[in-house]
C-alpha cells in the first residue's frame, strides 16, 4: 500500500507551468493527500481565482500520478482558506531567487490597500534594497515588476498574497 | 430561500464575468504596456471569480426540486434545455439573452477613456472590497469560500485604481479635465451599488448575502479620502440610473453580449 509520505514526494516532481523552478508542493497549493488502499485522494487550491494554471496543473499531477503505476486519482480544488504566499517553502523561495525571481515578502507586513505604498523588495541578481516597483501586475497573475537602481535589471517580484 | 440564493450569486457573477469582459478590450490597446498587462490581469481576476460563482451557480440549480427549477425558469438560457445534461457554468455566461443578466449597469458601459476605465474599476473595487469582506461571513460556505480568495485579489485592484484616481485628478491640466468629465458622466450610474434588488434584500435578511446599506458609509469615505488626494469633488447629485439587477440594462450590454457569446451561439458545446 502506498503512504501518503510517498506520494507528496511524487508531487514534488511536479511543477508548476508557469514557474517551472518550483514544485506544486513548494508552491504551497497542495492542501491534503489521503490514502486509502490504492485510491489516491488530493486536494489543491488555486493561487489566484483566475490562474490558468490550474487546469494544467490538475492535469500535471493525474499524469505524474499514473506514469507512476497509480490508477485510482482523484484531483479536486478547494477555495477555503485561501492559497497565500505564506505557504511557500523556505527551498521555494530560495529556488525563485535563484531563477531570477524575487520571492515573496511575508504577507502580514504588506498586504492591504494604502496606496503608494514602498515595499522593499531585494533584487534576486545584485541583492540591492535600491528597486523600484514599475507594475503590481506582471506576466502572471502572481507576479509584480520591478526594477533594480543599482544593477539596473528589470525583475519579477512574486507578490504577496 | 435557494431559489432567491441563486439568482444572487448569478448576480454576482455577472457582475464580474461583464466588468470582466469590458476591461478584456484593453489588451493590446493599454495607453503603455505595463498598464495593459494590469488592467487585462485585472479582466483576468474578474473572471477567474466569475467561473466560481456560475459554478456555484450551476450546482445549485442541479441540486433543485423540479418547483425550485420552476421558480428560476426565466433566467436558465433556453438554448441548454436541449443539451440533455446538467447545467455548466459556461451556459450561465454564454447563452443567457440580455434580460436575464442582473449585473449592474456601470459594469456594462463602454470602456470609453483611461479616465472612464480607472474610475469604473475604482467604483467597483472598493464595493466589491467592503461586499466580499462581509460575505465571508455568509451562511452559504462555498459563497463563503469564494468571497475570502476573491478579497485579496480585489485589495490589489482597489490599490491601483486608486492610484490612477489621484494620478489623473492631482496630475496635469488635461488629465484632470478627463477625470472630471469621467465622473460627470459615471456618477449616476454609481447609486445602484447601494440600491438593493428584492431578491438580495431576501438573501440578506436570512444571512446568506452582504447588506450593502452596512458598508455604504465606508465605500462614500474611501471614495471622498480618494477624490481629496485628486483635487476632485463628490458631487452632490444623489439621482440613480437603476434596472440592471433586474434585467433591464443599457442599450450596451447587447453588443458586448453579442460578442462575448458568439463563439458558443454558433457553435453550441464547441471545446478546444
Amino acid at each position: 500500500m502506498v503512504s501518503e509520505q510517498d506520494i507528496w514526494r511524487i508531487l514534488e516532481e511536479v511543477k508548476d507551468p508557469e514557474v517551472p523552478v518550483l514544485s506544486v508542493v513548494d508552491l504551497g497549493i497542495v492542501r491534503k493527500v489521503v490514502t486509502q488502499d490504492d485510491h489516491i485522494d488530493i486536494t489543491i487550491t488555486p493561487t489566484y481565482s483566475g490562474c490558468p494554471a490550474m487546469d494544467v496543473i490538475s492535469m500535471d499531477i493525474r499524469l505524474k500520478l499514473l506514469e507512476k503505476g497509480f490508477r485510482n486519482i482523484q484531483v479536486r480544488q478547494s477555495l477555503s482558506p485561501a492559497w497565500t504566499t505564506d505557504w511557500m517553502s523556505e527551498a521555494g523561495k530560495q529556488k525563485l531567487k535563484a531563477f531570477g525571481i524575487a520571492p515573496p515578502n511575508p504577507r502580514q507586513q504588506f498586504c492591504n490597500t494604502d496606496m503608494f505604498a514602498e515595499e522593499a523588495v531585494q533584487c534576486p541578481h545584485c541583492g540591492s534594497y535600491h528597486t523600484r516597483l514599475v507594475s503590481q501586475f506582471g506576466s502572471t497573475a502572481c507576479k509584480a515588476m520591478y526594477q533594480c537602481g543599482d544593477c539596473k535589471e528589470a525583475f519579477d517580484y512574486f507578490k504577496c498574497h | 430561500m435557494n431559489t432567491q440564493l441563486f439568482t444572487y450569486t448569478l448576480h454576482l457573477a455577472d457582475n464580474a464575468v461583464i466588468l470582466g469582459q469590458r476591461n478584456s478590450e484593453w489588451t493590446g490597446h493599454g495607453p503603455v504596456l505595463e498598464q495593459d498587462i494590469a488592467i487585462t490581469n485585472i479582466a483576468l481576476d474578474l473572471i477567474g471569480q466569475a467561473r466560481n460563482l456560475y459554478q456555484h451557480a450551476a450546482s445549485l440549480y442541479n441540486n433543485f426540486n423540479q418547483e425550485e427549477k420552476d421558480a428560476v425558469d426565466f433566467l436558465i438560457p433556453r438554448p441548454w434545455k436541449s443539451f440533455g445534461r446538467e447545467l455548466q457554468e459556461d451556459d450561465l455566461a454564454f447563452l443567457r439573452d440580455e434580460r436575464q443578466y442582473l449585473n449592474i449597469l456601470i459594469n456594462e458601459l463602454p470602456k470609453g477613456d483611461w479616465a472612464v476605465t480607472v474610475l469604473r474599476q475604482f467604483f467597483f473595487s472598493a464595493f466589491q472590497y467592503f461586499q466580499y469582506s462581509e460575505l465571508q461571513q455568509s451562511r452559504d460556505p462555498q459563497l463563503a469560500a469564494i468571497a475570502e480568495k476573491s478579497l485579496k485579489e480585489v485589495a490589489y485592484h482597489l490599490r491601483w485604481s486608486g492610484e490612477w484616481i489621484i494620478r489623473l485628478g492631482d496630475g496635469t491640466a488635461e488629465s484632470h479635465r478627463r477625470i472630471a468629465e469621467a465622473l460627470e458622466e459615471l456618477w449616476m450610474f454609481a447609486g445602484e451599488l447601494f440600491l438593493p434588488a428584492p431578491y438580495e434584500k431576501k438573501v440578506t435578511s436570512a444571512g446568506f448575502g452582504a447588506d450593502v446599506s452596512s458598508y455604504k458609509d465606508a465605500w462614500t469615505e474611501k471614495v471622498e479620502r480618494v477624490f481629496g488626494d485628486a483635487r476632485l469633488a463628490v458631487p452632490n447629485k444623489t439621482w440613480a440610473q437603476s434596472g440592471g439587477k433586474e434585467g433591464r440594462h443599457t442599450e450596451h450590454l447587447g453588443y458586448l453580449l453579442a460578442e462575448m457569446q458568439y463563439l458558443q451561439r454558433t457553435y453550441p458545446n464547441a471545446t478546444w
